[in-house]
């Protein structure tokens, strides 16, 4: 521990880089760089490995696949297929499963990679939406994540695609209609992105460029500039006692948090190996080669793509054809709107609530959930909505699974996906708001200590113990709503901001952002209340 | 921090802010914990304790680290040796068995490997670590007034000098010269695909058809999918009978390339619908052969093929978005999102053999702008 | 699913799957092919007794649905409650009841399969091991099996129909599988799935799946063949026995097929898969997260 000079290895390579890039003024200013702890903040760091696990696998897998759609005749140790006619695409992705040791894991583990990458950034979204954590300073950060979901689903798509295979083949058919729906260019992009008619010769070695190269690149770029984003304004933290607006408490970069990302590192290698080894996934050997006239039963896509295929599925069949010319909104609505609302609200999202709560400080203590009602709700809304067209994708397996009609699903969601997230809107924020008083109660009358009393008179009432520092601090962390200003003052001025239809809509918004807010105020007393429960009315609720 | 209260409104102030930063190192818990026994409490040492570790709870989580780290020893050692050994016996992992086989293993030794090394880590990190947490400030990063004002001054005066704001005919011809150099490489991408021209609007029916006028026959035989079997009217007699059929010769008049691109266009369900509940449209009156009907197999949807077909309501169902399609009544859509019947092709007889008479009479398969 | 991949492992199962074949070519040599010696050999009154004890059979358990002369029967409205069961053939009675869809119970959306009644369960077991229980047993089976010929020869003989296929025309080792996986992907697939799971239908009907054993290559032809309930019909001509019988070899093979990749998940396909990483895999990091982070006093020496 009283060591001060580093053993010589270390110190030779420090010296030699330090000479030549002056780094160890950054180690040493980086070396003990604090990083708080909880258990949620790791859920990005499933998709930062997952990413790293996708490139290695993934390069494995180039060294096999062959993109081609040139027809060949399977001769091989899938005894099953020999004789069929399938691309050389397909064909190798069958060597690869049936004739590379390790082969059929790896490809295992990258498809599982690729599911648990998506289904972590969606976790670690949520987490950072019902946190809070998007606001001032981080929108750019926020925007980046957006992006690289987006991204991710493209990639994914692309991949599902490569092998060629009946299910993939039916998922690039789906694109192909989709492309084809576009107003005015649709047939140009349809012919451009498959080099004539669909299958053709060439989008499986474009796809590939994009899969392996291209989108890979620009996720590479843009989870760099994440997590230096990250590292340079230090991350959240949690509102408990030690953290601050102006400090961060937790445990130093080295040798602490160093060690536990390595060893999450391994736990997502793991579980992804586990995975790989035990569950079997995308068994292209049992779909078959891919082929126009075929179909399956349930022929779905990964479970990102789940809710465009949901929301294709819920759509009426809406098509206008006027003056020569034919409009599928039967398509373009379910390919373009429900992710529209989703992503784009959420990437707007934190400017609206800048803009309706008027806060533009910087916040690097989170929020709780219950301390935002207006926030959360939105946020489960936005689950509920996704999640309905999410299952609606599977609405054929759920009418099979549970021998319900087909029809009957269909017609369920088409309801649900509209009321189902006002539903959870109001719910939620019933809850935040009762979470509230809850915990109003406990600033005021304390915790229940179990200690039964009684009184002279023979009344028995239970003692009450003031809460723990802690958990007042971290109850205390809320910012009670603050009276907006009269929209004109006493002199007549009207106030900035609220002028015009805009200002009278956010000033709208922000009533309906804080009208319903439990204040919860530092009484002073620590003492705890023996009265008799609900003697005393705890506060006035101000609606 | 930048602090400066919003103009209008917004949320009070945190409470406790401006507190000085508390003293963290060894600091005992306060109170006795009431809720939870103490997991709220952060990072607590126990009353009277020392900086160092237990020697002796130190010393177990070491022993237990260790053996988690041979362990994951152990397995990579099996991964390599079940490698090298044992999976490229009898010349290499080939089939069904095999790879489940090596999956097995590979996977398996390779989970084994990470997650006990993943085990050993987190143990170590949880019991022998003595770091403790610390504060840092979060510094700011807004640069101050002067600087701003520096850099403003800076960047106006390396305008002034460049001579861009001085000299708008170089900053306008500049624009002008880096418009079309934009532009360039999108041209570059025209030669993607070819234009769509006619090619959406015909299917392989109508060159079989077309060959088969120019002999003098009548249409175009169809045959199964899968074997090319011509079908005769009475091999498909059956009431509720369904079968996937082509047009004659694809497989055979094509390049090998054009295959797979003609059969997405023209395969074709072929349903035999009892002829007492077939309703034939108005002006396909000889379309169909007593009942015997061909729709295009490519949903008017996004394109799936759409094949289910149940012969005791007569709905043919697209298996992807479940657009259903009533075969007795010229495949109008009874359910989903597809918006337009699928295309019949008009049926007939010839020499006891099922033909198309021609090509389907509009495009197969999605909408698109220019369909009308 | 998961239940019969490992039954299918266990060392016994090829027996059991020989013992089950060889039944069903007894049971078809013994009763139905009029080519067998003993059909050639019973005479005329034998023949008569059988087409009694078939009638006897269908008006006990088939005529209160379909009508004492196997017509079919009407509501009130007119609206078809039994379809009547002239012309539909050997084959047809066999599927039907032989899975026990016949004689349907509670008439819901579609009949499912199920255990065959008493009367024509052929499917009973007999490996007892006290000599008079399988003495028992084998008789019973003998007399289901002769139930079930009498009710087909008498359903026959009310106008033909669709013949039970011969043990030859089903033996999947005799079927081209590549061949089969193109015309079951191409024609069957879209209702019972890549792999014969089965899948939705409209209005809470369901193509039940194909991937238990149970499912006899004998039943695959003749629900092939005469097409049961929604099913669409594919007759000899359009598919011919040899199509039929690839169909049959890519079903089997695929279903006795292991999965290299570890547990199929059903073989459904991406739906459980997503279930899966979410569950398991978003879970399991989950968990390790919360210990990592886990906030656990370190056991320090008392000073």
């Amino acid at each position: 521990m009283s060591e001060t000079t580093a053993p010589k290895a270390v110190e030779g390579t420090l010296g030699f880089l330090d000479e030549r890039l002056g780094s160890t003024t950054f180690f040493k200013r980086n070396v003990k760089k604090v990083f708080p702890d909880h258990w949620s903040f790791m859920l990005g760091e499933i998709a930062l490995y997952s990413f790293v696990i996708l490139l290695l696998t993934g390069t494995f897998l180039t060294l096999w696949f062959k993109p081609s759609m040139l027809e060949v005749v399977y001769e091989g140790s899938y005894t099953k297929l020999n004789g069929v006619k399938m691309s050389e695409a397909y064909a190798s992705t069958l060597h690869i499963s049936f004739d590379v040791r390790g082969g059929l894991l790896m490809r295992q583990i990258h498809h599982w990679a690729a599911i648990l990458f998506m289904a972590s950034i969606i976790a670690h979204m949520l987490r950072v939406f019902f946190t809070g954590a998007y606001r001032k300073p981080r929108e750019l950060n926020w925007l980046i994540g957006i992006g690289m979901f987006t991204l991710g689903m493209l990639e994914g798509l692309f991949g599902y695609s490569l092998p060629d295979d009946l299910l993939s083949g039916t998922g690039l058919r789906i694109t192909q209609g989709v492309a084809e729906a576009i107003p005015l260019v649709g047939t140009y992009v349809y012919m451009f992105l498959f080099g004539g008619e669909f299958p053709g010769q060439d989008i499986v070695p474009r796809l590939f460029t994009l899969h392996v190269l291209l989108i890979p690149g620009i996720i590479l770029g843009l989870v760099t500039a994440h997590m230096m984003i990250m590292w340079h304004q230090k991350h959240t933290a949690m509102p408990t006692q030690k953290q601050t607006e102006d400090q961060v408490y937790g445990y130093p970069f080295y040798p602490v948090f160093m060690a536990k990302t390595g060893a999450y590192f391994l736990f997502t290698f793991g579980v992804l190996a586990l995975l790989g080894a035990f569950a079997q996934i995308n068994p292209i050997w049992l779909f078959g080669p891919y082929d126009p006239g075929a179909i399956s039963s349930a022929s779905q896509p990964d479970w990102y793509m789940g809710v465009l295929e949901g929301s294709l599925r819920l759509m009426p069949n809406w098509e206008i054809t006027a003056v020569g010319h034919t409009l599928s909104l039967n398509v373009l609505i379910p390919a373009l709107v429900p992710l529209g609302i989703v992503f784009g609200g959420a990437a707007a999202w934190p400017f609206l609530e800048q803009w309706v709560t008027g806060d533009k400080r910087l916040h690097n203590v989170n929020d709780r959930p219950r301390n935002a009602p207006v926030r959360t709700g939105i946020g489960m809304a936005a689950v509920t909505f996704y999640g309905l067209l999410w299952v609606a994708g599977a609405n054929d397996v759920v009418a099979e699974r549970f021998h319900v009609s087909l029809f009957a699903t269909t017609w369920f969601f088409r309801v649900a996906i509209f009321v189902g997230p006002v539903l959870a809107y109001i719910i939620t924020k019933r809850m935040c708001l009762g979470l509230q008083r809850s915990d109003a109660a406990t600033i005021d009358h304390g915790v229940e200590s179990g200690i039964i009393m009684m009184s002279p008179d023979g009344r028995y009432s239970e003692r009450h113990e003031p809460a723990r520092p802690e958990e007042r601090h971290v109850i205390l962390s809320k910012e009670n709503a603050r009276a907006e200003r009269p929209a004109v003052d006493a002199n007549g001025v009207p106030a900035p901001g609220s002028k015009g239809p805009v200002g009278h809509l956010r000033s709208r918004l922000n009533q309906a952002w804080n009208f319903d807010d439990v204040p919860i105020e530092d009484n002073g007393h620590d003492h705890g209340h023996d009265e008799v429960e609900g003697g005393k009315e705890t506060k006035q609720i101000s609606h | 921090m930048s602090d400066e209260t919003n103009e209008t409104a917004g949320p009070a102030r945190p409470h406790g802010e401006g507190g000085k930063p508390e003293r963290v190192i060894g600091t005992p818990a306060g109170g006795q914990p009431l809720l939870g026994g103490g997991a709220e409490d952060e990072y607590p040492a126990p009353a009277g304790a020392g900086e160092e570790l237990d020697e002796k709870s130190a010393k177990n989580a070491e022993r237990a680290v260790a053996a988690f780290f041979l362990l994951s020893f152990v397995a990579s050692v099996v991964f390599i040796a079940y490698f090298i050994g044992w999976s490229g016996r009898n010349g290499g992992m080939h089939g069904v068995l095999r790879a489940r086989e090596s999956n097995f293993w590979l996977g398996g030794m390779m989970a084994l490997s990470f997650l006990a090394m993943a085990v050993g880590v987190t143990i170590w990190v949880r019991r022998l670590m003595t770091s403790r947490p610390i504060v840092q400030e979060r510094h700011e990063f807004v640069a101050t007034e002067e600087v701003r004002a520096g850099f403003a001054q800076d960047f106006m005066e390396g305008a002034a000098d460049s001579g861009i704001t001085k000299r708008p005919l170089l900053r306008r011809t500049l624009l002008l010269a880096a418009a079309p150099l934009g532009l360039a490489p999108l041209v570059l991408l025209r030669d993607l695909g070819p234009l769509p021209e006619k090619r959406l609007r015909s299917t392989f029916w109508a060159d079989a058809v077309e060959k088969a006028h120019k002999q003098g026959k009548k249409g175009v035989r169809l045959v199964v999918d899968g074997t090319n079997r011509p079908l005769k009217v009475s091999d498909f007699s059956t009431p509720g009978a369904m079968i996937t059929v082509l047009p004659e010769g694809i497989e055979h008049d094509l390049p090998e390339t054009e295959v797979l691109t003609q059969t997405a266009k023209a395969v074709t369900i072929l349903i035999n619908v009892p002829a007492d509940q077939f309703k034939p449209a108005k002006g396909r009156e000889n379309w169909h052969v007593n009942g015997i009907v061909a729709y295009s197999k490519i949903c008017t949807h996004v394109g799936c093929p759409a094949a289910l077909y149940e012969q005791t309501t007569h709905h043919i169902l697209c298996p992807c978005h479940q657009s259903t399609f009533d075969a007795t009544d010229a495949a109008k859509v009874v359910f989903g999102p597809a918006a337009r019947p699928l295309p019949q092709l008009p049926l007939a007889v010839e020499d006891g053999y099922l033909v198309a008479t021609s090509d389907y009479h509009e495009p197969i398969g999605p909408s698109f702008w220019e369909r009308g | 699913m998961k239940r019969f991949t490992a039954w299918r492992r266990r060392p016994w199962a090829g027996y059991a799957v020989v013992l089950a074949a060889l039944a069903a070519i007894g049971a078809i040599y013994a009763g139905f092919s009029p080519q067998t010696d003993r059909a050639e050999a019973a005479n005329a009154a034998q023949a008569a007794q059988d087409l009694q004890n078939g009638r006897q059979l269908f008006n006990n358990n088939c005529a209160s649905c379909h009508g004492l002369n196997a017509e079919g029967t009407k509501d009130a409205k007119g609206k078809p409650i039994a379809p009547s069961l002239i012309g539909v053939g050997a084959a047809s009675v066999d599927f039907q009841v032989a899975t026990g869809r016949m004689p349907a119970m509670n008439p819901g959306a579609q009949m499912p399969r199920k255990k065959p009644i008493p009367a024509f369960d052929t499917s009973i077991k007999t490996d007892y091991a006290e000599p008079e229980k399988r003495e028992a047993a084998e008789k019973q089976k003998a007399e289901a099996e002769k139930n079930l010929a009498d009710l087909r020869e008498y359903i026959t003989s009310l106008g033909g129909g669709p013949a039970v296929p011969p043990a030859s025309a089903v033996d999947p080792k005799g079927g081209d599988v590549a061949l089969g996986g193109k015309l079951f992907r191409t024609n069957c697939a879209q209702c019972h799935n890549f792999t014969g799971q089965g899948g939705a239908l409209t209005g809470g009907k369901y193509a039940p799946p194909l991937s238990e054993s149970d499912v006899t290559p004998t039943q695959i032809y003749e629900a092939m063949l005469t097409g049961p309930q929604a099913m669409p019909v594919f007759n000899d001509t359009t598919l011919t026995p040899k199509d039929k019988q690839a169909i049959i070899a890519y079903l089997v093979q695929t279903r006795e097929e292991p999965n290299p990749g570890g547990n199929g998940l059903g073989r459904i396909g991406p739906v459980s898969e997503g279930l899966v990483g979410w569950l398991v895999g978003i879970g399991l990091m989950v968990l390790a997260a919360m210990w990592i982070t886990a906030k656990k006093p370190k056991k320090l020496k008392k000073s």
